[in-house]
């Protein structure tokens, strides 16, 4: 096997044992979903549905299996610098690959993790009887691996900027969160002010979210009312961003690393 | 005796310092020795040893490890090396087992594999192998790290840092926090490793009758080397009449003030 190869697969390995014996991250994995599902999207399903034409809960479901995606892959990427503060990352560091080779691992290990954890966002939409298209929702889902990539090249490029453990608690949710709303996780963007317009197109997380769901709605009556732009040119801007965001952030992350 | 090491008028200044924290360093180190940098505490050798081992670039001079430029073949230079950090870098997340399959992996020892039962023999072989020299049993190689003592973690990072057969060790600190008994432990350890296997340790350390053993001591001070050559010719030139490395080690540290 490729030594390369080889390295990227111990480093995802190692991401996904964390996780399954991490009880209290799968524990919380149920919680921003139930939040943001089961209390926001009911109540917005309830008091504004009617005027948009659409079914609110089910919008709301497939923006929070895509924010989840990305957004668990890129703090799983910003968990970097954790391993900085605990001294395991000089263990990679002073290996023989190189940082796009651990930056990959790292990438493709935490996308596996955000895969597991949408276990739990399903999970709810059955219980919640969501009127999910499961077949169609089935047969998007790996395209959730795009997302996923997109979130942890989005970490990489703000890891690379951290200077410990304590600044990335600081930094992630201010980066994170807004993008919540400029995405249009749970509430609908196709008309937005002009300096909203912009920030949303700025923010990373709208292409994951937008290209989810012109997956799923293609085809459908609403998908005019819910979807920004065609699956093929969000595709086009994701590959662009983790290109953009991977060659930098590594850039910046070994030159921080190096030339301190 | 070919050198392993050589350094060349080493500078390291840190970004917003006025002064470099590693002036104009030159030292050798020849195949096989036992080469130990002492100094007090921010004389400059952490940072020289994270510039030996690739984890910091330098502000200029020249350094080549086996023969290599650790600027332009970096990741070769890796691939010769083994580092015990003087803070433990192990995995706590991951068993004894899984801290050094992880590492076999990124070194490409061995194919991957998600459970040590599906890991060629070879690999069990060697693992069985190392980790009974330092004590450690099957039971202790399937236990967190966090539930090994100190001075467990410490050899098992040895083990691990081991498997790759490096041919020089770095060892920045490595008994730190460690009780008298695992601190001889650790030792006779890599007394043995050295003999057998004739790998050449860099060591660096506050506990100066580890260094007596050594081939050559650096005595570095505010960045620059204020002593260099045997334990023997340390004591000789500096005080004659001290008979321990430690006492005159202090009286170079004093005199250079």
């Amino acid at each position: 096997m490729n030594h390369e190869l080889n390295a990227i697969i111990a480093i995802a390995a190692r991401d996904v044992t964390k996780l399954l014996r991490d009880r209290m991250r799968i524990v919380f994995s149920f919680m921003f979903p139930f939040i943001f599902i089961g209390i926001l999207g009911q109540s917005l399903q309830a008091n504004v549905a009617s005027s948009l034409g659409f079914n609110i809960l089910l919008f709301t479901f497939v923006g929070v299996l895509a924010q989840t995606l990305f957004q668990s892959t890129a703090s799983g990427l910003i968990s970097l610098v954790t391993d900085r503060d605990s001294d395991f990352a000089q263990e990679l560091f002073v290996a023989p690959i190189s940082r796009y080779t651990i930056l990959t691992g790292k990438i493709l290990g935490e996308s596996l993790v955000s895969s597991l954890l949408i276990i739990s966002i399903l999970f709810l939409g059955v219980i919640m009887r969501i009127p999910i298209d499961w077949f169609r929702l089935f047969l998007i889902l790996p395209a959730g691996f795009i997302a996923c990539l997109l979130g942890g090249a989005f970490g990489v490029l703000i890891m690379s900027n951290l200077s410990g453990t304590q600044s990335a608690q600081q930094v992630f949710p201010f980066v994170i969160f807004p993008q919540f709303f400029l995405a249009g996780v749970f509430n609908p963007i196709t008309k937005l002010p002009p300096v909203l317009y912009i920030l949303s197109r700025i923010a990373p997380m709208t292409y994951a979210v937008d290209f989810l769901r012109g997956l799923y709605y293609l085809g459908k009556p609403e998908y005019s009312k819910i979807v920004l732009h065609s699956p093929l040119f969000n595709l086009f801007i994701i590959s662009i961003l983790f290109v953009l965001y991977l060659v930098l952030g590594t850039y910046l992350l070994v030159s921080r690393e190096k030339n301190r | 005796m070919a050198n392993v090491i050589e350094v060349s008028r080493l500078i390291k200044r840190y970004k917003n310092s006025p002064d470099p924290s590693v002036n104009n360093v030159s030292f050798a180190v020849g195949s096989g020795e036992f080469f130990s940098l002492l100094g007090p505490n921010g004389a400059g050798k952490t940072t020289t040893i994270s510039i030996l081992t690739t984890t910091l670039s330098k502000t200029s001079g020249l350094v080549k490890i086996a023969g290599l430029d650790i600027d332009r073949q970096s990741s070769a230079v890796r691939q010769k090396i083994g580092i015990i950090f003087q803070n433990p870098s192990l995995d706590p997340n991951l068993t004894a087992e899984e801290n050094v399959r992880f590492h076999a992996a990124l070194y490409d020892l061995y194919p991957y594999r998600p459970f040590y039962s599906l890991m060629p023999t070879d690999y069990k072989n060697q693992v069985t192998h190392l980790t009974s020299i330092i004590g450690l049993t099957a039971s202790d190689l399937s236990k967190p790290v966090k539930a090994l003592s100190g001075g467990m973690k410490r050899k098992l990072e040895i083990v691990r840092s081991l498997m790759h057969q490096p041919q020089i060790l770095f060892l920045d600190e490595p008994t730190s926090g460690l009780d008298p008994l695992s601190r001889k432990n650790l030792w006779d350890y890599l007394t043995q490793i050295r003999k057998s296997n004739g790998t050449t340790i860099f060591l660096t350390t506050h506990y100066l009758e580890e260094a007596e053993n050594s081939d050559t001591v650096c005595i570095i001070k505010s960045g620059k080397i204020v002593a260099l050559g045997s334990p023997g010719q340390n004591k000789k030139n500096f005080a004659g009449r001290h008979t321990t490395l430690e006492s005159a080690y202090l009286k170079i540290i004093q005199d250079t003030n």
